[in-house]
């Protein structure tokens, strides 16, 4: 009789294997896709794709003007698209040497706040959605359209503005800006509270999102993570306090910082910068001084040749634009740095040994968003 | 809205029934009445416009008045797919084979300018698809970059009467034909 040879097959709990994560996912928010190595239940590695939404914007630069530049930037990080249009200006006016007048500086400063805020709110509902809680999602939209009814309102379009140009703003703002901003924030300060409630205070919640994904602040700063989620690992690396632009070296702010470095404390970070950004924008809503809302520009804006880089602090993180010029209308090169892509990165060192179900909450908590990684 | 305060009617007085029994025709208009106001959409957003889809589902434009009430995750669920958001070479393979996942019926929603026709990465771009329907037939075209919800709504009661005036069968014949 013929003998049967037995190949040990392996458990699952020892055997390999791989999940594709994506592209196609409703928790990576966006066509990022994630190869994840499973054994079992755990995550042993991850490996990012990127480019699945790929729109090659570094590459477009060099065929366009700045004035043209900062509409392809609020398409990058759709969430914080102010604050994108922001970098490009002050890029251009700081190599122009154009100093923008004060009511400028006012608007803008309150205008990224707003961003801000809003960013976080969308945020606030897509990681509370991500972990079951649909209420959240309700709650963080009805309170964002609020911020869009007065950006509509000064700036004729509802979500991506291209509101700032080169030297100033396109037009001036609404005669009931200072009006609805301040019932929007005496609004919103009500219904925080409801936030702190239904996510901060939750017991299910808190336990489910303490200590996993744990970054310490050395690896924070080794991965390059900024902004909120590197603030949660106790770096204080706050473009707005570190290298001030526009009006934030007056305004009277905290940096918030948390040391545990879990998902929780990057998720504390984002609820406290709400609060802060909402004092900022108390503390300027009132001094808006009269004046032009433009500076005097050329028609056509050209650089000096040389090379220049300019740092904002989106709801992201540190957003770095780094440009050559070489003197023409159009940059010879424009490489973004942006938050997302370095966040990112970090995504398979802290979700390494955790149950996969973690892998969704830690990659909320870093508040990816897809365009602005593939640029 | 009434009926006149709808654009393309002839384009969609063309898709019309034809000849059919009685009985046929009025089964089928009950089916299609029922279809177009249980449309559930597919989770998926690849950029900007995903945030307004997003908005159109929230408190303050609430597409669930319209029947589209749950958004599936899994392609396998849904009857229709609203591009929202750039395509690009690498995605339309994966956009392909997420259509093919659905089960029939299926309808399209191109949302926004990119998805249309490649917005403004048209020019000057070696990675985008010009258009989604080089990869999948469209039903409902929305322009905008990006589109109000108001318009993302108008854009699915268009492909609702769509639904009701045309059974699907017919639907397809007139996708091939464009």
């Amino acid at each position: 009789m013929k003998e049967v040879i037995h190949t040990p097959v392996p458990s699952v709990e020892e055997e390999e294997y791989h999940i594709n994560m994506g592209p196609q996912h409703p928790s990576t928010h966006g066509v990022l896709r994630l190869v994840v190595t499973l054994q079992g239940e755990i995550v042993m590695k991850l490996k990012p794709h990127c480019g699945y939404i790929h729109r090659g914007m570094e590459k477009m630069c060099e065929k366009d003007t700045y004035p043209q530049i900062i509409h392809l930037t609020d398409r990058m990080d759709y969430l914080s698209m102010h604050i994108n249009n922001h970098a490009v200006c002050l890029l251009v006016e700081n190599a122009l040497q154009i100093e923008v007048p004060e009511r400028v500086k006012y608007i803008r400063t309150i205008m990224d706040e707003l961003c801000r805020i809003q960013s976080h709110q969308l945020w606030w509902a897509s990681f509370g959605m991500d972990l079951g809680g649909l209420t959240c999602f309700f709650y963080g939209l009805r309170d964002r359209e609020k911020i869009l009814d007065i950006w509509e309102e000064s700036t004729g379009a509802r979500f991506l503005q291209s509101y700032y140009t080169p030297g100033g703003l396109m037009w001036d703002i609404h005669p009931d800006f200072q009006k609805h901003t301040k019932e929007f924030l005496k609004y919103f300060k009500k219904k925080i509270r409801d936030y702190e409630k239904i996510l901060s205070g939750n017991v299910i919640f808190r336990e489910r999102s303490r200590n996993i994904g744990l970054m310490t602040k050395e690896e924070a700063i080794s991965y390059g993570v900024t902004g909120p989620s590197g603030r949660g690992s106790g770096w204080s690396c706050d473009v707005r306090k570190h290298h001030p632009y526009a009006l934030y070296d007056k305004v009277e702010f905290k940096e918030i910082l948390y040391q545990e470095g879990d998902t929780l404390a990057r998720y504390m970070v984002r609820m406290d910068e709400m609060y802060e950004s909402m004092h900022i924008i108390e503390q300027l809503i009132d001094n808006i001084p009269e004046g032009d809302f433009s500076a005097k520009m050329k028609a056509v804006i050209k650089l000096p040749a040389g090379e220049y880089y300019q740092r904002v602090e989106s709801a992201r993180g540190d957003l770095g634009i780094y440009c050559i010029s070489d003197g023409n209308k159009t940059p010879y090169r424009m490489k973004f740095r942006t938050p997302s892509f370095s966040n990112l990165s970090i995504l398979d060192h802290i979700s390494r040994n955790l149950k996969i179900a973690d892998l969704v909450a830690i990659g909320g908590s870093l508040d990816l968003v897809i365009p602005d990684i593939d640029r | 809205m009434k009926e006149k305060d709808f654009r393309d009617n002839e384009t969609l007085e063309s898709f019309k029934k034809t000849g059919q029994g009685f009985l046929l025709t009025t089964i089928d208009d009950i089916i299609d009445w029922g279809r177009s106001n249980s449309i559930w959409p597919l989770t998926f957003a690849t950029s900007c416009c995903g945030i307004e889809m997003m908005a159109t589902g929230a408190p303050r434009h609430d597409f669930a008045r319209f029947g589209i009430e749950v958004y599936r995750a899994s392609p396998r669920q849904a009857d229709l797919i609203v591009v929202a958001g750039t395509i690009v070479n690498k995605m339309a393979p994966v956009l392909k084979r997420l259509y093919d996942q659905m089960s029939e019926p299926k309808y399209v929603i191109a949302m926004g300018a990119c998805a249309v026709s490649g917005g403004p990465f048209y020019y000057n771009c070696y990675h985008v698809v010009r258009g989604v329907d080089h990869v999948i037939p469209v039903d409902v075209y929305v322009p905008g970059c990006p589109p109000r919800p108001e318009a993302l709504l108008y854009g699915i009661m268009q492909l609702q009467r769509k639904i009701k005036l045309a059974t699907y069968s017919d639907q397809k014949k007139i996708q091939k034909v464009k």
